[in-house]
């Protein structure tokens, strides 16, 4: 499989007033690119839940995104740190170490992480405290 | 039923009324916590929220929603609603609680 579209993206840490810039740009991106609204509509839900946790969570980061020459979607989302404690913990729904600036906001429900799972094709997630990668793909053909 | 309708029948403000109101409505989600709209809610709903910061413009736009309806006598600030317009959002702003304003949609047959 060869890219056919790449596109990076800076997400900065406790940017909330621009929180899902990125998410929207990778939709409108692959809007143009052909992909069908069904998968837009699951990637933009993981998109979102992963920008916001490098909002939250993490350091900031970058977003890569592939536009596959078989239609397949690939977003990896790395950070710098400072890595996920409890991966197992953190994939639970409803456990959340979000702060209370966060929660205020609505964010910190606990859902980010399985909601990602939800709705990817493939979900890969290594963490360590120097940083967390999540590899995400979306199926053209899985409308 | 189209926005214009809903406005129609409830009296509602529109925060947004530059923006194209004749977008239909089907259905409806309630809630405050993002990830559990971005989660469940649905394409063409209308958003019944109390949060109104800029973040509930990126997830109604991001999930497709027809519309927000704020809720419970919440407002937008203007840079939200300056966000929701640029963003083609429409806001509604029933200003009674959440239950009141779905038990409406509900009787108005959303």
């Amino acid at each position: 499989m060869a890219s056919i579209l790449h596109e990076r993206y800076v997400v900065e840490r406790d940017d909330y007033a621009n929180a899902g810039k990125v998410s929207s740009s990778i939709k409108e991106k692959l809007k143009l690119a052909g992909i069908p609204s069904a998968v837009l509509r699951r990637i933009a839900v993981a998109a979102y839940e992963s920008e916001i946790n490098m909002i939250i969570h993490a350091w900031g980061g970058t977003v890569d995104l592939d536009l596959m020459d078989d239609g397949t979607v690939r977003l990896v989302f790395k950070d710098p740190g400072p890595g996920i404690p409890d991966l197992e913990k953190a994939l639970t729904p409803g456990w959340s170490t979000a702060s209370e600036e966060a929660r205020n906001l609505g964010f910190g429900a606990g859902m980010g992480l399985p909601n990602i799972k939800r709705v990817s094709d493939t979900f890969d997630i290594i963490s360590s405290p120097e940083g967390t990668t999540l590899t995400l793909s979306f199926s053209a053909a899985n409308a | 039923m189209r926005i214009s309708e809903l406005v129609s029948k409830t009296g509602w403000k529109v925060t947004t009324p530059g923006l194209d109101l004749e977008k239909e409505i089907h259905g409806a989600y309630c809630g405050d916590l993002l990830s559990w709209v971005m989660g469940n809610g649905e394409p063409e709903q209308a958003w019944i929220t109390v949060q109104v910061h800029m973040n509930v413009i990126a997830v109604a736009k991001l999930r497709e929603f027809s519309c927000i309806i704020i809720a419970d006598g919440a407002s937008l600030p203007p840079e939200v609603t300056a966000k929701a317009e640029e963003e083609e959002i429409p806001v509604l702003e029933s200003g009674i609680p959440v239950f009141e304003t779905a038990k409406i949609l509900v009787e108005a047959g959303v």
